[in-house]
């Protein structure tokens, strides 16, 4: 697996221009490797199984149990899936290539995202988080 | 009563950020409003709604702010209605409707606060809060919208950019995902279909609800800068001239950090972003002026100017 510095460096440096009919396999794999750092930052093992054919819908589902703020992923998470398939339609040349660029700039936002939570786990949640930081907290008196 | 009479005249709560950085969002709802017939009565000696700082570190604090301005709003004025436009506003208030219509505890706190603070405490349920993309769709409609138009928007390519509080956390907007008509926690589209009746042609944005790094902006500002760039980068390679916005938090966030990344990293992006309300005032035949877009950092003027818009 690799670390989270290494996938984004991966993916910025990335281009659609050339991009071989495996790229969406390579990112989609790059997106699963981003939910697996967070599942082991967070001492979980992540899963093998699938959801609706998707290794990264399960990933998420287990990366979100307990964690509202993690949701957030899960439209990220979908579009991947949803460029990852539509790449494997027929396509025309020019279309498969916008949409492989769309699909980088997905996985590209995952890793920024998960990247930036995983630095500021004591800072405070991302806005549309319902977890506060401290949940006990309730005025007194 | 059916939404189109409900939504005529509203009690209008624009929370801190449109009197401040947000406001030409400000400004041009308010002259939507009036060419469109939509009435606006600014909630009195409104408060802080909570925002992120107060919920992130006691949730029931917010609930009882956001509860106050919604007693202010329908108890002392006698409104059914309350719109805010500010995402963070909006999300706020309908979390508190949640959490006091589901926790006891919620609404223990909210009455002893308004009791000890000696004003009247709020019940779930006493008023609706919308956004203003709710207070436009449901209140006047495409085809009204369509037929009000002069000019429009010419095919101006727009990408539709809604920001996470919109939709997100989904259990506290009960009134989306409802089939045919509702909006979408997971693909938004009343603002596209808003700029779509005024005349945008509206690109196929993939990012419209992803993160803009808002909350982190001053603890982790690098995080935020990449998570915008990614954006803008996004809307650009999907043909947007623009970026319509529907916060005042992702505007400033999409503004701040395109100027930060040309500065600090030499990144350039051109799209520019605009409220989805001055676009709609333009395409309704107001100046750019009137709706405040030479006040917005990214001065989209330019861009209306290519395609005869303004």
């Amino acid at each position: 697996m690799r670390t989270i510095a290494a996938i984004e460096e991966w993916v910025e440096g990335w281009s659609p221009e050339g991009a071989s009919a495996a790229a969406p396999g390579e990112l989609l794999a790059a997106a699963e490797d981003v939910l697996e750092n967070w599942l082991q930052a967070h001492n979980r093992t992540p899963t093998r199984k699938t959801k609706e054919g998707f290794r990264l819908l399960a990933l998420h589902s287990q990366a979100a149990r307990g964690d509202p703020s993690f949701n957030a992923c899960r439209e990220t998470c979908r579009e991947a899936a949803y460029r990852y398939n539509l790449a494997a339609t027929e396509l025309a040349p020019a279309e498969w290539r916008v949409n492989i660029a769309t699909m980088r700039r997905v996985v590209q936002h995952l890793v920024y995202f998960v990247g930036g939570k995983l630095r500021n786990a004591q800072l405070g949640e991302f806005c549309c988080a319902s977890r506060p930081i401290r949940a006990d907290a309730v005025l007194e008196g | 009563m059916d939404k189109k009479q409900a939504y005529k005249k509203v009690a209008y709560y624009p929370g801190c950020a449109l009197e401040g950085s947000g406001h030409g969002y400000n400004k041009s709802t308010k002259a939507v409003g009036k060419k469109l017939g939509l009435e606006l009565e600014e909630v009195k000696n409104w408060n802080c709604c909570g925002a992120m700082e107060v919920k992130n570190i006691d949730p029931k604090i917010q609930t009882y702010l956001s509860a106050r301005v919604m007693n202010i709003a329908a108890n002392e004025m006698g409104h059914d209605v309350v719109m805010a436009p500010c995402n963070g506003c909006y999300h706020n208030l309908k979390k508190a409707e949640y959490d006091l219509a589901h926790d006891e505890s919620s609404r223990e706190v909210t009455d002893r606060l308004s009791s000890k603070a000696g004003h009247g405490t709020y019940e779930a349920g006493q008023i609706e809060t919308i956004h203003a993309l709710d207070w436009i769709k449901d209140g006047i409609g495409e085809d009204e919208l369509r037929r009000r138009v002069k000019g429009g928007l010419k095919g101006l390519k727009v990408a539709n950019y809604y920001g996470c509080m919109y939709t997100r956390p989904r259990h506290i907007f009960p009134e989306k995902d409802q089939g045919p008509g509702s909006e979408s926690t997971s693909k938004p589209h009343f603002m596209d279909d808003l700029l779509a009746a005024a005349g945008a042609e509206n690109v196929d944005f993939a990012l419209k609800t992803a993160c803009c790094g808002g909350a982190h902006t001053l603890s982790d500002k690098d995080t935020s800068t990449k998570l915008v760039v990614n954006i803008l980068k996004a809307a650009e390679e999907a043909g947007a001239e623009v970026i319509a916005t529907e916060c005042p938090t992702c505007h400033a966030g999409l503004e701040m950090h395109q100027v930060r990344a040309e500065k600090e990293f030499g990144i350039k992006t051109n799209v520019k972003m605009m409220y989805f309300t001055q676009l709609l005032g333009v395409a309704l035949g107001l100046s750019p002026r009137k709706v405040g877009i030479p006040e917005n950092a990214s001065d989209g003027r330019a861009a209306l100017r290519a395609r005869a818009i303004a």
